[in-house]
């Protein structure tokens, strides 16, 4: 079961709500694997704390050209739909920021001149986060390309995991956000009861209607601005999964990386009506375990 | 003519509202909103439409069924798992029922790969606008804006055509800044906001993930080679960890332009469509006026 975290509008609690479910479902009992994939800010560690034991560095596959080979024919740069290759009279240039590292070039070499080489784009990182199996991208400094990062981070931690996989999306409607919830169960939409929060919530629900993922939503600081989103959610008839009202504890407690469930049971209340929520949106399917009892 | 942009790495810290507030306060001066996924400034700046402009994403690949021999070559040499097999379609002919290959347009990155490999050119790229972006007047002076399509790639080539016309539109009107609202993060569309702008103003909050955020994007900053400037925001809700910031800056020679409490009246000038610094009289407003002299005193730089 993979359950993504996302909003259009940034720094809605995205995180927020991501880590404190995690820890909501690993407390009682559920095997929880936890994805980072806002790969450009990860966040999540400050409030998991995992313990990282593994490193591994992403590339993405560009051009090297062996010019005992090349004729400077212009094929390569004739196929490359990025313009990331350019041939002159006696010379061509790689532009490997520009690469998507498709491999069109060196496929459709005719001398068989280019070959491709590995350039870092970040590291994904494996740790345990008290019981929580974590992972999470680093997209490396003046790197432009996420999405390669993004796929490799859901391959490492989807792969031959069961129990509940949760993912923390960036923020945004483009390709990164696409890249982390597409193969979801369900999405959780984070937004705030303001004109941004509803302009950002319209754009995120078409992106997951597009892909065609069940979801609902949670109206974090629900008593900070309006009733709009309320509203909206109502007419569009989109599930409220929980309503968060501001609170400067909560506040608090994030700007020191701590989670609401951790320190507050009437938080912890909250996560179990947001599980219970969504159970009920997708019964008919296999669920892990969680414990009944009130924790 | 100077480009300033306002990031912050982290999202929600206050971008939209701080550059709203810059055009409010300026008066011969260009807004462009660069964050084109989630674009919220027109909802402070209530731009008047003025063109409107369709922007083309590189074409996708598309499979045409009827002549599609299911040889596979596509499926084999897609690196974006772009191109899906499916078994025993059942809308085929019986001599028929074998594998089918088709495009999934949200994972196709529009290289061409299988377009020239296909051995039946049976592939055709087909357009693909991706989004629109406008030319407006505002109470303040022009903005340009864009909307990228739901789902859409190539953020960065639309944030730069935003950029570039601002740019041109300044140039032409003699204005004197361009005031960018960037996109969160430090990818492509951040990258694309900041090349060659004058000052980065990171606007951060005393969060442990505010500050991982802001040294992260300043980095990208120096990478690029862009000055800096930051803004702490509810900067009392942690003062600890503002006074962390203000160290960190100090020891890296950013200097702090302001630092903007926490206040409820931000939430209801949003909810009420308009720059804060309009809407109250109070410790907010007077600390952004403040920033925008900093502002003003570099344009003599």
């Amino acid at each position: 079961m993979i359950i993504s975290i996302a909003s259009g509008k940034g720094g809605t609690g995205k995180t927020t709500i991501a880590t404190s479910l995690a820890f909501y479902l690993s407390i009682n009992g559920a095997n929880v694997v936890f994805l980072d994939c806002d790969v450009e800010e990860p966040n999540s560690a400050l409030f998991l704390k995992p313990g990282i034991d593994k490193s591994q560095t992403v590339d993405i596959p560009v051009p090297a050209v062996d010019f005992k080979k090349c004729t400077y024919c212009g094929k390569c740069a004739e196929v490359c739909a990025y313009h990331a290759i350019a041939v002159a009279k006696k010379t061509v240039l790689v532009f490997t920021e520009l690469c998507h590292g498709c491999g069109g070039c060196a496929l459709f070499c005719p001398e068989g001149a280019i070959s491709e080489v590995g350039r870092d784009i970040g590291v994904v990182e494996e740790g345990d986060a008290f019981g929580i199996r974590f992972i999470q991208g680093r997209l490396s400094i003046g790197e432009p390309m996420a999405v390669p990062l993004i796929r490799e981070v859901k391959r490492c931690g989807i792969e031959g995991s069961d129990g509940v996989i949760i993912i923390d999306v960036p923020p945004g409607t483009s390709c990164p956000v696409i890249e982390s919830i597409k193969g979801s169960d369900f999405v959780i939409l984070v937004t705030e009861p303001t004109p941004f929060g509803l302009n950002d919530l319209r754009l995120a629900v078409e992106t997951v209607k597009k892909l065609d993922i069940d979801f609902g939503v949670v109206i974090n600081r629900s008593d900070i601005g309006d009733k709009e989103v309320e509203d909206y959610c109502k007419d569009e008839n989109i599930p409220i999964l929980a309503e968060i009202p501001y609170s400067r504890d909560i506040a608090v407690l994030y700007s020191y990386g701590v989670s609401m469930v951790v320190e507050g049971e009437k938080y912890r209340k909250i996560f179990r009506k947001i599980w219970e929520t969504i159970k009920k949106l997708k019964s008919g399917q296999s669920w892990p375990i969680v414990g009944e009892e009130d924790v | 003519m100077k480009q300033i942009v306002v990031i912050s790495g982290k999202g929600g810290t206050g971008k939209t509202i701080i550059t709203a507030s810059f055009a409010s306060l300026s008066n011969n001066a260009i807004a462009a909103d660069c964050d084109v996924d989630a674009a919220d400034l027109h909802l402070l700046l209530h731009p008047e439409i003025k063109e409107r402009h369709r922007f083309k994403g590189l074409p996708k690949a598309e499979i045409s069924q009827d002549r599609c021999t299911g040889c596979g070559r596509c499926y084999d040499v897609c690196r974006f798992d772009a191109v899906q097999k499916k078994h025993n379609c059942e809308t085929a002919a019986p001599q028929n029922q074998t594998t089918h290959f088709f495009i999934d347009h949200q994972s196709c990155e529009g290289c061409k790969v299988c377009y020239y490999a296909c051995p039946e050119d049976v592939i055709t790229m087909r357009e693909n606008v991706s989004g629109e972006w406008y030319v407006s007047e505002t109470k303040y002076g022009p903005m340009v804006h864009a909307r990228l399509g739901i789902a859409e790639e190539n953020s960065g080539k639309l944030v730069t055509i935003v950029r570039e016309n601002a740019r041109s539109i300044a140039e032409k009107r003699n204005l004197d800044f361009v005031i960018v609202d960037g996109p969160p993060g430090i990818g492509c569309p951040v990258i694309a906001s900041l090349s060659g702008v004058d000052i980065a103003l990171v606007v951060t909050e005393p969060t442990l993930s505010g500050i991982h955020d802001m040294e992260r994007v300043i980095d990208v900053a120096r990478h690029f080679g862009v000055e800096t400037a930051c803004i702490i925001n509810k900067y009392d809700i942690n003062l600890e960890n503002s006074k962390s910031i203000e160290n960190w800056c100090n020891k890296n020679k950013i200097p702090v332009l302001g630092k903007i409490p926490f206040d409820n009246s931000v939430s209801e000038s949003v909810v009420k469509g308009v720059p804060i610094v309009e809407y109250t009289e109070s410790e907010v407003t007077w600390v952004i006026k403040g920033i925008w002299q900093e502002i003003l005193k570099t344009k003599e730089k």
